[in-house]
């Protein structure tokens, strides 16, 4: 099952990281989704999948008696969950007011912020 | 986890006693800020209110971090951990020499940033959230430069971030815009990579707690991806820091928001990702680190001479000090990949001149602005006859930013290129003067110019105002904090040394947070 999910976690990398080489905003945002998800599944596949033992210490023993799922690692992914997902809707809007601004969501012509034609300091006076 | 395979004390997971009040202030330069954001969150209507209680907290911050400091340097690391749990098992926050210092620094340049917004944002910026946003970005500041738990560190990231975010935009122009939209998703995924880095450092160690980590790193053997996970690390947080060749959002975000932002922003949030390149490749992975030592030496190298190659080149004085900023960040790599006591105190020196000589100068920037008319070198002109007083503070944040005396930055330059030389690394050593020589050339002509200059070629479109009294006040109080620095170095040497050998020999701060010495 872990490998499966490496597997997985390997192809959720490759499509995120391709298609945030694209120059265009909306599909760095959906690549910037995947990168995120590709992690906490990540972070998910570490933690062991094991979905017929439930994480319960029995009664007289210190430590579980057979492999267990570790619910830390499930814990650690709900705050990345969350954080990540309220970083892509300010993203979102962010990228959609930027098209509403600039007029372009393509980066190569997003240079409002510097120009290209800047030019060179004083070279005296 | 740790434990497993040995018979376990239930109870000895829960500590015993209450919790010392002592101890509480290791969490107070970041409970504050979190209540007050909140607390201004709530008052939004009654924006009149929200300056004087910023400016209130933040005091009550650099008070909280001073006795933080004080404390550490009398009685060592002192260590608290969340809900009354026994480390590893609960978040700890670990305050040492190094996290303490950086915490003040960053507080006071906090303070004076928002004794200077007093006039420079508007109704509207405090309507939009100015001071909340600040307040919760000072949170996730001291919360990063306080925990001593690595997935903490990474909510604390995330805590500054989003209200960065919030800071960038305030206003939004169309420039603003533009640098917000490269600055968010090039810092979103340098934290992504953080996380990638810390959810294998779980599946590695079973343990996020730094002090556990640092224990364990060297009792786990050869077949851990040790060196993976510090390349990892170097490499999410040099795209935190700018390092180069992941510098690039950085002179294309920091010039576009009012300048009280990049102040901050250059001040503090690089400054962040050197501390947790401290954290994870001093103290952590030391031995990865003398592997990758070449590789960190090099992109230092690059890191300041782009920096300050890039700040020749420009004629807005923010977009200078942007690079000027870049710059910095190579020498403080320079000492992380020298690695040595007197390198690594030199770095941890020069991030504390770098957060106030970095802020001053968007602060000069924005003062200049005022009484000038513009940002560009092509029409400032004049302002020496304008205002004596404002180009003595130029002068002194000029020589102090170039690191010549009597400013701040020469001593901890002067550590780092002894340091470079004694282990015959002459390359950082000349990369540091170059890059003094560059930005010294770069400073020079924008006081030449903007200064000496009697009158501009080209026209004149804003208008020249006065300066705002508070905003002379905060400038000249972290100039005067500089020249402190740079006349009477012994102290912050002192600090510095501290920080370093607490770094190089983690004994002490593992345990001080787990007293008993077991350390699992």
């Amino acid at each position: 099952m872990e490998a499966v999910f490496a597997i997985l976690v390997g192809l959720f990398f490759a499509a995120g990281i391709y298609l945030m080489l694209s120059r265009h905003i909306i599909r760095i945002l959906l690549g910037v989704v995947l990168f995120g998800n590709a992690v906490n599944l990540l972070i998910f596949t570490n933690g062991r999948i094991i979905r017929e033992v439930p994480p319960i210490i029995a009664e007289g023993l210190d430590v579980p008696a057979g492999a267990v799922a570790n619910p830390l690692p499930q814990a650690l992914i709900l705050t990345a969950i969350v954080i990540s997902f309220c970083f892509f809707c300010f993203l979102l809007v962010l990228a959609y007011r930027a098209y509403q601004e600039i007029g372009t969501d393509d980066t190569d012509s997003m240079r409002v912020a510097e120009p290209v034609d800047d030019g060179l300091p004083p070279m005296g006076y | 986890m740790a434990v497993q395979g040995e018979i376990v004390d239930k109870a000895a997971a829960m500590v015993a006693g209450p919790i010392a009040a002592a101890d509480w202030l290791v969490i107070a330069p970041v409970v504050l800020p979190i209540i007050a954001g909140a607390v201004l969150l709530m008052i939004r209507h009654s924006i009149r209110w929200h300056a004087v209680l910023a400016l209130a907290v933040l005091v009550a911050m650099v008070g909280a971090n001073g006795l933080l400091l004080q404390r550490v340097l009398a009685t060592g690391t002192v260590s608290m951990t969340m809900g009354s749990w026994l480390p590893p098992f609960g978040i700890s926050f670990t305050a040492d020499v190094l996290g303490a210092a950086f915490s003040l620094t960053a507080s006071v340049v906090a303070l004076v940033c928002c004794a200077y917004s007093l006039r420079d944002i508007d109704a509207n910026g405090r309507r939009y959230g100015f001071y909340p946003f600040l307040l919760l970005m000072m949170a996730g500041v001291s919360g990063a430069f306080l925990t001593g738990d690595m997935f903490n560190l990474y909510v604390w990231f995330e805590v500054f971030l989003i209200s960065s975010f919030g800071l960038l935009i305030l206003g939004s122009d169309k420039a603003q815009i533009d640098g917000a939209t490269k600055y968010a998703i090039l810092n979103l995924v340098g934290t992504t990579l953080f996380l990638i880095a810390t959810g294998y450092l779980y599946g590695t160690f079973g343990t996020l707690n730094m002090a556990d980590l640092a224990t364990q790193v060297r009792q786990i053997g050869e077949a851990a991806p040790l060196m993976t996970l510090a390349t990892l690390y170097l490499l999410a947080f040099g795209m935190k820091a700018a390092a180069f060749p992941l510098n690039f959002w950085l002179p294309a975000s920091y010039h576009t928001p009012p300048v009280i932002t990049g102040a901050l922003f250059g001040g503090l949030l690089t400054k962040v990702g050197i501390y947790a390149l401290l954290r994870t490749l001093v103290m952590i992975f030391a031995a990865e680190r003398l592997v990758l030592a070449g590789l960190i030496g090099w992109v230092a190298v690059a890191t300041m001479l782009i920096g300050a190659l890039g700040a020749l080149a420009q004629s807005d004085i923010r977009r200078i000090a942007g690079f000027l900023v870049i710059s910095g960040v190579g020498i403080m790599l320079a000492g992380i990949a020298l690695g040595s006591d007197a390198g690594l105190s030199g770095a941890i020196f020069y991030a504390l001149h770098s957060m106030l000589a970095l802020s001053a100068l968007y602060l000069l920037g924005g003062l200049m602005r005022q009484r000038g008319g513009s940002f560009s070198l092509h029409s400032l002109s004049g302002l020496y006859g304008a205002s004596p007083l404002l180009a003595a503070l130029a002068f002194i944040i000029s020589l102090a930013v170039a690191g010549l005396p009597p400013g701040s930055g020469l001593w901890p330059k002067v550590m780092l290129v002894r340091a470079s030389l004694d282990i015959g690394a002459w390359q950082i050593a000349a990369a540091i003067l170059l890059s003094g020589f560059l930005a010294t050339i770069a400073l020079g002509r924008v006081f030449i110019l903007a200064f000496w200059r009697v009158e501009a070629s080209g026209d004149k479109t804003a208008a020249a105002g006065a300066m705002s009294v508070s905003g002379c006040c905060a400038l000249a109080v972290l100039v005067l904090a500089m020249l402190a620095m740079g006349v009477l170095p012994e102290p912050f040497i002192r600090i510095s040394t501290a920080a370093a050998s607490g770094l190089l020999d983690a004994s002490a701060y593992v345990h001080a947070v787990f007293p008993a010495g077991s350390g699992s």
